[in-house]
């Protein structure tokens, strides 16, 4: 790739970029977040076209307007969120959307597949329906889709985020295997554990800026991290210890199913004390969103309770069976900060002001709306969390991932929780903004907030958290303190239901 | 390896300056009216000019034409305030043509049956209100009660209310009907004009305009201002943040198409009490559609609405005077609307994004 370009509007994304792959090598694009990695990535496979600059593979000229030019340059994507058809099965996804001559046929596809697996080692059966498979099973299907199409060129866009350790090991694996026969990969990934550990060089983004590469073997996680952020930052999270740690909120015996009837929290019991941080770790689709919906009453509750000790009058409440509404007006102040942001957090057309106003805007009395409230609140947190944004009406849509949480917690925190619930907080987010939103909640468990921190990767969980709340299918498969356990016991629990080993 | 280029791409812009937008949008009327006069000069021959003066003559030729225009303008414009909160809301009512019709149906059968009872003209006009507000609320409430509880689909239950309403004023105007046999009802208490609205300086239509132009800053302020305002906003935006906000979704679905239901009803007393004196099954004509489009053209501003709803009364009214005084028919002077409103509304897209021409580099 020379010179590349490309303009969102008056953002540059990418901003004349070189960048070169080898044959044969597994390349980290390493960036913070917005740095431009996905939207260079997105030009190689057909999705953007660039506004500048000319890609050029063997040293030809090509023009990638589509993803079919991309398959038909050998550039295959497997992308952060897949884009399989639940209801058709293994097989039929791959060979969907091939234009070949004649009839479908199934069973020499499906041969095809099992020969493509064989050879680089995945476990895959051609015959099983996407909903039925695992987060992993899933992404296996689009790494096998991407080769039967004959890419030798493939992407992938943090292919880890979903995985557990067990998990990730095993795609190493397969990725080394796909290297040895020829082909060349592209990793985007935020951890640099995993850059060190599977790449042979790293390419560097910053700011849609090409800051430069470096070989593996030449690099470890500081003079990443400096290249990265363009100055030094401390690895290590700030984690003072818990003060005068009381219950603030017991849940028991907490069962919840969903829509279809299938039981999604089983049996939940545990405690979040005041003043400190409880990380929740588990495989995606554990139970985390559902737990945390329960609590703040937007997921209907089968059995048990949660019990709230309300610091300010020393009374206990329980939330079970109360909505939203009631719990604010009970005056139980949670915060919750939801995974999915713009879907359920915010307003996505509307600016800071009118984002603030959804937690404030019963407040004041009378039918109209309080608007100077809500300003001075999306002022502060503009200023204090360095938003980036032109004004606080400006839309959080339009701004980048990092900005649009920093709206999201600063509201959250602004409320003066007694609770306060994040899930996936840093998801998506780059090193600096982590570490923002790692201060904020640290802070607030010194003000004496019980934090429950859902979180995905296992570092930051044993770094940030005081104590560990390992979910399995639903289930608690153990809590541990994350001062003294390691990431192999929170993997291994984190596969385990109720003593046994889950065989997925 | 075949090289293909791409001749342009479209890009999304930034936010364009408001004058920007709208020197967009002048340019667009100004091609279009280009555009309207090679067609006329192809097709009729007539000089396009003349075509123009003949439009703007049937708008505002003369005093009836301009406050035939103006009350128009305040029945469709109302029409289109009464949509929007719905549509702000997402929720996707094609049905103020019957919600407008069962106010109408309702006001007139109070003004027939209490005619010769009530003789107090602002009694009448009272009960005439309260029972066009409910029947065209009611009308409202139905679908969204369907669609907050049952998740039923509101465009096709709201289009068959439609048909509903027309059917029970069709039945309601045999059984009425004077003559008998005419298949029309004529004019409504004619003697007595009980439940007519008042004329202001013996203008017909004054209090109709005036009453829109009330209703268009009112509701501009509800749905800026007010709370219910920003609950309707959120649930339009997404209906899970709405829950995690703690509003009540179902609750606002309902209170909202009320309201818009209301608001229609209430267009339907005007249109019946106001402007006809009589019940027909055209007397919405089909504005209930129209209105949707005003309320999406102005991007759900009432302010913008006025210019949106003058334009589209303009041009209905123009082109029905081309129509009369060239002999043409009346397919030509849609032709004309048509391309008019497409360089209107197709005009948007270039404000929202811009064409990027490949740069001519030497051929690869």
């Amino acid at each position: 790739m020379e010179g590349i370009t490309k303009r969102f509007g008056s953002v540059v994304a990418n901003n004349a970029i070189n960048l070169e792959l080898h044959e044969g090598e597994i390349l980290s694009l390493l960036g913070e977040n917005g740095s431009g990695k996905t939207t260079l990535m997105n030009m190689l496979s057909g999705i953007y076209y660039p506004d500048e600059g000319q890609i050029y593979i063997h040293d030809k000229p090509v023009t990638i307007a589509s993803p079919k030019d991309a398959f038909d340059n050998g550039i295959g994507m497997i992308h952060q969120h897949f884009k399989l058809v639940d209801v058709f099965t293994a097989t039929e996804n791959i060979i969907l959307g091939l234009d070949e001559d004649g009839k479908m046929n199934l069973k020499e596809a499906g041969k095809r597949i099992k020969e493509i697996s064989q050879k680089y080692g995945f476990e895959i059966d051609p015959d099983q329906k996407v909903y039925n498979m695992s987060v992993s099973q899933k992404q296996t299907v689009e790494i096998v889709k991407v080769l039967y199409r004959g890419a030798d060129i493939l992407i992938l866009d943090e292919p880890t985020a979903v995985l557990t350790p067990q998990e990730t090991d095993r795609l190493f694996a397969v990725m080394r295997n796909m290297q040895k026969d020829g082909k060349s990969l592209i990793i985007i990934t935020h951890k640099l554990h995993e850059v060190l550990e599977v790449s042979d060089r790293v390419a560097i983004l910053r700011k849609g800026e090409y800051i430069g590469d470096v070989l593996t073997k030449d690099a470890d996680q500081q003079s990443l991290t400096d290249m990265m952020v363009g100055r030094a930052v401390s690895l290590n999270i700030d984690r003072p210890m818990p003060v005068d740690p009381k219950p603030r909120l017991e849940v028991k015996g907490l069962t919840v199913y969903d829509e279809l009837g299938v039981k999604r929290l089983n049996n939940i019991n545990f405690t979040a004390y005041s003043g400190e941080v409880l990380g929740i770790a588990g495989v995606a689709g554990s139970g985390q969103r559902e737990l945390l919906e329960a609590i703040s009453g937007l997921y209907p509750i089968a059995q048990g309770s949660i019990i709230y000790h309300n610091p300010k009058t020393e009374k206990t409440e329980d939330l079970a069976g109360k909505d939203p509404l009631e719990i604010q007006k009970a005056g139980i102040s949670m915060a919750f900060v939801p995974e999915d942001r713009l879907g359920m957090g915010l307003v996505g057309s509307m600016g800071m002001t009118g984002n603030m106003m959804l937690r404030s805007w019963r407040k004041n009395k009378g039918p109209f709306l309080d608007k100077k409230e809500p300003e001075r609140v999306a002022n502060e947190v503009w200023k204090e969390l360095e938003v980036v944004t032109p004004s606080i009406d400006f839309p959080v849509r339009r701004m980048s991932g990092g900005n649009v949480q920093k709206v999201l917690v600063g509201r959250e925190i602004a409320q003066d929780p007694a609770v306060l619930m994040t899930a996936y907080a840093v998801r998506g987010l780059d090193i600096n903004t982590s570490y923002t939103i790692y201060n904020l909640l640290t802070a607030e468990k010194m003000k004496g907030v019980a934090v429950i921190y859902v979180g995905e990767d296992l570092d930051v969980l044993l770094e940030l958290c005081d104590r560990l709340l390992v979910l399995c299918g639903g289930q608690v498969s153990g809590v541990v303190d994350a001062r003294t356990t390691d990431k192999r016991q929170v993997g291994v629990l984190m596969t385990r239901v109720g003593g046994k080993t889950n065989e997925k | 390896m075949k090289n293909k280029r791409t001749l342009f791409h479209i890009v999304k812009r930034e936010a364009l300056p408001w004058y920007q937008a709208w020197m967009i949008r002048g340019a667009a009327i100004l091609l279009a009216l280009v555009m309207c006069s090679l067609v006329t000069v192809m097709v009729t021959g007539l000089n396009p000019l003349d075509l123009y003066k003949t439009m703007f003559y049937g708008a505002f030729g003369t005093e009836r034409k301009t406050w035939v225009l103006f009350q128009k303008l305040a029945i469709l414009l109302g029409i289109s305030l009464a949509v929007t909160p719905a549509f702000k809301m997402r929720f996707w009512n094609i049905g103020a043509e019957g919600q407008v019709m069962a106010g109408a149906l309702a006001c007139a059968t109070v003004m027939i049956t209490l005619g010769n009872t009530i003789t107090s003209n602002w009694l009448m006009l009272l009960i005439m209100l309260v029972v066009s507000v409910a029947a065209g609320a009611l009308w409202g409430f139905l679908p969204a009660f369907f669609k907050a509880h049952w998740n039923t689909n509101e465009t096709l239950f709201t289009l068959m209310m439609n048909y509903i309403a027309i059917q029970l004023a069709a039945y309601f105007i045999i059984i009425w009907e004077v003559p008998k046999g005419s298949g029309k009802i004529g004019m409504i208490n004619q003697n007595t004009h009980i439940g007519w609205l008042p004329y202001i300086g013996g203008k017909q239509y004054a209090i109709i305009i005036i009453l829109i132009a009330i209703l268009t800053v009112l509701l501009h302020i509800y749905l800026k201002y007010s709370k219910q305002g920003y609950e309707i906003a959120v649930v339009g935006e997404s209906e899970r943040t709405a829950r995690y906000a703690g509003i009540k979704v179902e609750w606002v679905i309902i209170r909202t198409m009320v309201l818009s239901g209301a608001l229609c009803g209430f267009i339907g007393m005007l249109l019946a009490g106001g402007t006809d004196h009589t019940l027909s099954t055209d007397l919405v004509g089909g504005r209930g559609f129209t209105a949707v489009m005003v309320s999406w053209l102005a991007k759900f501003n009432p302010i913008v609405m006025i210019l949106t709803s003058f334009l589209l009364v303009f041009l209905q009214l123009g082109a029905k005077e081309v129509a009369t005084s060239f002999y043409l028919n009346e397919s030509f002077s849609e032709i004309l609307t048509g391309i008019i409103l497409f360089f209107i509304i197709g005009c948007e897209f270039f404000i929202t994004y811009k064409i990027q021409f490949a740069k001519s580099s030497k051929e690869a």
